[in-house]
């Protein structure tokens, strides 16, 4: 799992934050950091958090290896 | 968007993407969302898979985020041929043909120009390649600075105080590191927001503890018999001893290998119309080669149709998707990229953010909260209308100014905001005297 949060839309408001505060963080008022590639452990809560942002900024996505490998194993 | 009838066709068409980042995974992205069946294959000059680069100077070297965590989702199945690693070395827009770094050849039937830009490098007899002195554009760059910053150096000095500049000062300071911002213009960001805003930046450095020299340049760095990096001599006739040099002066637009190639390519970027085709030498349109993204100069309609180049991450995504888009069309049904320009930069824990074009405009005035508190946003006029707004803290109004930019409503602007500063005065923005993107 790849996340993707388009921080020009994103409005800090921070409702992400609440649903995974690992992955997602509030720096100051609305500074949000967030890791891009959490553990496949997180996806529930992230999902939850996609669903939960009032302006739909948060994205997700896979990673470069996981289609890499679907491609191959299609070969 | 509707596919167009000659969909099923094009099973056997070949896009070929050259430049492996955010505009062009986008655009792949965006081919496959439409129903594009035929191949992709997409060439990179970096060895790494698209990733993205906003945290390369910001988290990543503050340690919050490990460098293995800044690939790029990808949002679709791309199910794309990568050649990663290689570059395109030369295009032949008659045989529909690019030359590779390993000495391939590679047809297409359509293509995609997203090669991007790369950090302005400092001169090699000023003490460029010296131990110690980083530029920051990709990966390896973030990785290196963050590992030599993670090490407790003595002070840092930035050349530049455009916002990857100013970004890297805020880093520095939470690091506990001393800095020293060198910066040509009256201030900070003076280039992106203009000495008005700059000058609010300069405050909120200094309150930071960042030693700021404005109106300086870096004259040359100098180092020991070892090549390490220990002095920058600056304009003002000062020498700083430093262990950390990191040069922040602007991009170049990688277009040099598009040199012969008959495009309207130079140092200020490759020329497209507004559908995203790109133009040859003599203005003419090249069917089915198209550029998206920080190399893409292009049409603005809020200045009228001035060529610009937009060095941001939300124009790489939408301008990808508009040349995707484009590229599955009939030329009738082409969309004409009319794109708002925006950034975010955080710094200092603050989030500044802008829409539209600042630096077209001749007068700003703070319009809502306040500029003591850091929270506050402040519209940019040109010629009596609203060209963009700049927001500290305050991103969640951006939206409705967004609306106010694109309506061409009056400036100054006419709002009820509750949180409106009791005496609103416009001054000048202060930028440099000639057009910066002209
Ligand atoms: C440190 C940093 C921080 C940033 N922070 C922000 C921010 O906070 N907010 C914001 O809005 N924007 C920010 N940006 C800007 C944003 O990252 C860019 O606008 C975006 O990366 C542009 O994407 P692109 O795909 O057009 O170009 P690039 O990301 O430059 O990608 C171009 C790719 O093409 C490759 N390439 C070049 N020539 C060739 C060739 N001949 N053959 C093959 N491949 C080639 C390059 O190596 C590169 O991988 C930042 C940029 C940097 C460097
Ligand atoms: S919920 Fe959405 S808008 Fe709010 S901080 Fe998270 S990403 Fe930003």
């Amino acid at each position: 799992m790849r996340i993707s949060v388009d921080l020009n839309r994103c409005q800090g408001y921070g409702q992400c934050c609440f649903a995974d505060p690992s992955v997602f963080k509030l720096r100051g008022e609305e500074v949000l950091e967030f890791d891009p590639a959490p553990g496949d452990e997180h996806r529930l809560k992230v999902i939850r958090a996609a669903k939960a942002c009032p302006v739909q900024a948060i994205y997700i996505g896979e990673s470069y290896e996981e289609q890499e490998e679907r491609s191959h194993r299609h070969e | 968007m509707s596919n167009h009838s000659s969909q099923g066709l094009r099973k056997d068409e070949h896009i070929v993407i050259v430049g492996a980042s955010l505009a062009g995974l986008r655009a792949a992205e965006a081919l496959r969302r439409r129903d594009f069946a035929g191949q992709i294959t997409i060439v990179g000059d970096e060895k790494y898979a698209p990733y993205d680069r906003p945290p390369l100077s910001k988290h990543v070297l503050t340690g919050h985020l490990p460098i293995e965590h800044t690939p790029l989702a990808m949002l679709e199945d791309v199910r794309a041929t990568w050649i990663l690693g290689v570059a395109a070395t030369a295009l032949d827009v008659e045989q529909r043909q690019l030359s590779l770094s390993n000495g391939e050849r590679l047809h297409f039937d359509q293509l995609l120009i997203a090669t991007g830009t790369r950090a302005r490098p400092w001169p090699e007899e000023r003490g460029g390649k010296l131990d110690g002195v980083f530029l920051i554009r990709d990966r390896d760059d973030s990785q290196q600075l963050r590992e030599r910053l993670a090490r407790k150096p003595g002070r840092v000095l930035i050349a530049g105080g455009g916002f990857i500049g100013c970004e890297v000062a805020s880093v520095c300071r939470e690091l506990d590191l001393e800095v020293t911002l060198v910066e040509r213009g009256p201030t900070p960001l003076y280039g992106a927001l203009g000495s008005s805003m700059g000058s609010i930046v300069a405050r909120l450095q200094q309150q930071h503890g960042v030693d700021l020299r404005t109106r300086t340049t870096v004259e040359s760095f100098e180092g020991d018999a070892a090549g390490r990096l220990c002095r920058a001599r600056l304009s003002d006739g000062s020498v700083v001893e430093i262990d950390v040099a990191i040069v922040a002066l602007g991009a170049l637009h990688n277009t040099e290998w598009l040199q012969g190639s008959g495009l309207a390519a130079d140092e200020r970027g490759l020329v497209c119309d507004t559908y995203s085709r790109v133009l040859d030498a003599q203005g003419q349109v090249v069917e089915g080669i198209f550029t998206a993204g920080d190399v893409a100069r292009w049409p603005q309609h809020l200045c009228d149709g001035d060529l610009i180049a937009v060095e941001h991450w939300g124009n790489a995504v939408d301008q990808a998707e508009n040349a995707a888009g484009n590229m599955l069309s009939a030329e009738t049904d082409y969309r004409a990229y009319k794109h708002i320009p925006a950034f975010w930069s955080s710094q200092f824990g603050i989030n500044i953010k802008a829409v539209g074009l600042p630096n077209r405009g001749d007068e700003v005035m703070v319009t809502q909260g306040s500029v003591e508190r850091y929270r506050f946003v402040a519209a940019y006029g040109r010629q009596g209308r609203i060209i963009a707004a700049v927001s500290f803290d305050q991103g969640r109004w951006l939206e409705a100014y967004n609306t106010l930019i694109e309506e061409g409503a009056t400036y100054p602007p006419q709002l009820a905001a509750a949180d409106q500063p009791e005496n609103m005065q416009s001054q000048p923005a202060g930028f440099p005297a000639m057009a910066r993107h002209a």
